[in-house]
């Protein structure tokens, strides 16, 4: 019930983002969702990619340092209070959110969110317990792309 | 012990025996060399004639080999006074061969050798190849550059004569390297240890695995590099990383090599008598204690180099080596004079940064300092290269590992400098020396 997450190293200088995208659009390969985490030193690219492998090994031929991530992704309402659920669970349980990111997909009512948190397992054990939404690889690359 | 290379059963090539003479003969060995060379210097070389006869000093005043203080040195300066041919001691019928070194700074300087003098050469480098443990079938791929430079063709011929064979690569294109490695089956490599690096990574990027490989030694030289840089190369890749030392002036690589069983490098003393002096007072430093190595060719003919200063920083280490070698040795050279920079009033060697960030747990060897000046005030930029081991998802686990190469480099430097992680590849690789320090100031 993990999801694979391509995380990727961008130095700060301009046009380096941009190579990146080029790079995974020339070769056919759509971006699902994605997060920039950025510092004043550097920047780390959060993707969610359906071919995350063949995207690492385009992006480590390039010379681009990359790796892969486990992720939890978890299908709520789009409405107040959905992401503040899950967060009570995981405070409940001792969690943290190490970092997040959502999105909404394409048929509107509902919001996608990914985390990452410290303790992956524990997390994915309480946000079942608690019957909430957890999507799988392949549930989340259909809604994706319907 | 002595007659290691009279055993029939043993490795090490009959060339060898010098190393594993008694140190009263050697001592005798150098004394009667000295001599000879003193006169043949004095006799043929203006520039030595002048400076000997402005002190005073006359070859005969040599009597013993604390003697040899009394001579004057020889600056690499001199040697580009005197371009191209200004200090060959023979006619130019009986030079065989030039080589010259690549001056970073204006004109080159040239090198002579006459037919023994290559027969020498040969010598002192079939000695450095057994110290690697090298013999006869070892397969030798020689990717130091061939031509002007010495490293080429000394490594060349000293293969053939080791009755090794070997394979004449050149520096360059890593993965007709990489693929020469593997289908020849190469045994050794000799290139500089920044290049190996490069080709580390290379192979790794084609899948090899350096299990499959029947690689065990490297024979690394012509740049200063750390011991930290060593162990980084064997844990990375399994084989044997020695050190070869030499410089252009004095013969080229096999003035030293480190034989593996203690640290240091033994240096042919029979052919190169050093010294250790202080490189601000020109005094004579003792044993043990770190200065300037200074190196006297004892039988070189076409060009006698006399009291070279190598602006390379080491010491003598007068312990007896348990490989049995009675040849002295002297510690590793990760320092020259030359390479040293000056940031806030601070001295700072850029091997200092390497063992730093090689301390560091994820290894990191690919990085280059920037020198800048803003406002009158001397800035220091360590960029260094983010490999997959040390990335990681979160700004917290990047910024740890900014963090402990900062503090690792601040520790042995003893001032904080700007530490940058850029991405692979961005840093310019050598297929020769290393370019480690940019200097933008003024």
């Amino acid at each position: 019930m993990k999801l694979k997450q391509l995380s990727v190293f961008l130095e700060n200088k301009p046009g380096r983002l941009r190579e990146l995208c080029a790079l995974l659009a020339d070769n056919g390969i759509n971006i699902i969702t994605l997060s920039l985490a950025d510092t004043e030193q550097f920047g780390i690219l959060r993707l969610i990619i359906k071919e995350y492998e063949r995207a690492k090994s385009l992006l480590e031929g390039k010379g681009f340092v990359a790796k892969l991530t486990d992720v939890i992704a978890v299908e709520v309402k789009d409405e107040p209070g959905g992401l503040s659920r899950i967060l009570q669970i995981e405070q409940e349980a001792g969690i943290s959110v190490e970092y997040m990111y959502a999105f909404t997909i394409k048929s509107g009512e509902n919001a996608v969110l990914l985390f990452r948190f410290d303790d992956m397992d524990k997390a994915l054990d309480a946000l079942q317990a608690s019957g909430m939404g957890v999507l799988h690889s392949l549930e989340l690359y259909q809604r994706a792309e319907s | 012990m002595h007659a290691q290379w009279n055993d029939r059963e043993s490795l090490v090539h009959p060339a060898s025996a010098p190393d594993y003479i008694r140190e009263e003969q050697l001592r005798a060995l150098q004394l009667q060399r000295l001599r000879a060379i003193t006169e043949h210097a004095y006799a043929h070389q203006e520039l030595f004639r002048q400076r000997m006869d402005e002190r005073g000093i006359a070859p005969a005043d040599i009597r013993t080999l604390e003697d040899i203080q009394k001579l004057p040195f020889t600056q690499k300066t001199d040697l580009r006074d005197t371009y191209p041919y200004g200090l060959f001691a023979v006619p130019m019928s009986e030079v065989v061969r030039l080589h010259a070194s690549s001056g970073t700074t204006g004109k080159p300087i040239v090198v002579a050798y006459t037919q023994d003098d290559i027969k020498v050469w040969e010598e002192v480098m079939v000695r450095s190849f057994a110290c690697a443990g090298l013999h006869s079938g070892d397969i030798i791929q020689n990717a130091y550059g061939y031509g002007l430079f010495t490293g080429g063709l000394g490594a060349h011929y000293g293969v053939e004569a080791l009755g090794a064979t070997v394979i004449p690569i050149s520096g360059g294109n890593s993965e007709r390297q990489i693929m020469v490695m593997r289908d020849f089956g190469a045994t050794a490599i000799c290139c500089t240890p920044s290049y190996f690096l490069h080709l580390i990574e290379y192979a790794e990027g084609m899948g090899i695995d350096w299990n499959d490989l029947p690689l065990r030694a490297g024979v690394f030289g012509a740049e200063p590099w750390s011991n930290e840089m060593r162990q980084y190369i064997e844990g990375r890749t399994g084989i044997k990383a020695y050190d070869i030392y030499g410089l252009s002036e004095i013969v080229g690589p096999g003035v030293g090599m480190s034989c593996g069983t203690k640290d240091g490098l033994h240096i042919f003393e029979d052919h190169f008598m050093i010294e250790i002096v202080d490189p601000v007072t020109d005094q004579p430093m003792p044993d043990g204690e770190e200065g300037e190595l200074v190196i006297t060719t004892l039988s070189k003919k076409a060009m006698p180099v006399m009291r070279y200063r190598t602006h390379d920083i080491t010491s003598i280490i007068p312990e007896k080596c348990e490989c049995g070698r009675t040849i002295r040795r002297i510690n590793r050279i990760a320092r020259r004079s030359d390479d040293m920079f000056i940031i806030r009033g601070v001295n700072i060697f850029p091997s200092q940064v390497e063992a730093a960030l090689l301390k560091v747990e994820s290894t990191l060897p690919h990085y280059q300092i920037i020198l800048t000046r803003t406002g009158g005030m001397d800035q220091m930029e360590v960029q260094v290269e983010v490999t997959a081991n040390v990335f990681s998802d979160t700004v917290r686990g990047l910024e740890a590992v900014h963090k402990q190469l900062s503090d690792a480099i601040a520790h042995i430097l003893g001032i904080r400098v700007k530490l940058t992680l850029v991405e692979p590849n961005t840093i310019e690789r050598s297929m020769g020396k290393a370019k480690r320090v940019i200097d933008k100031r003024s």
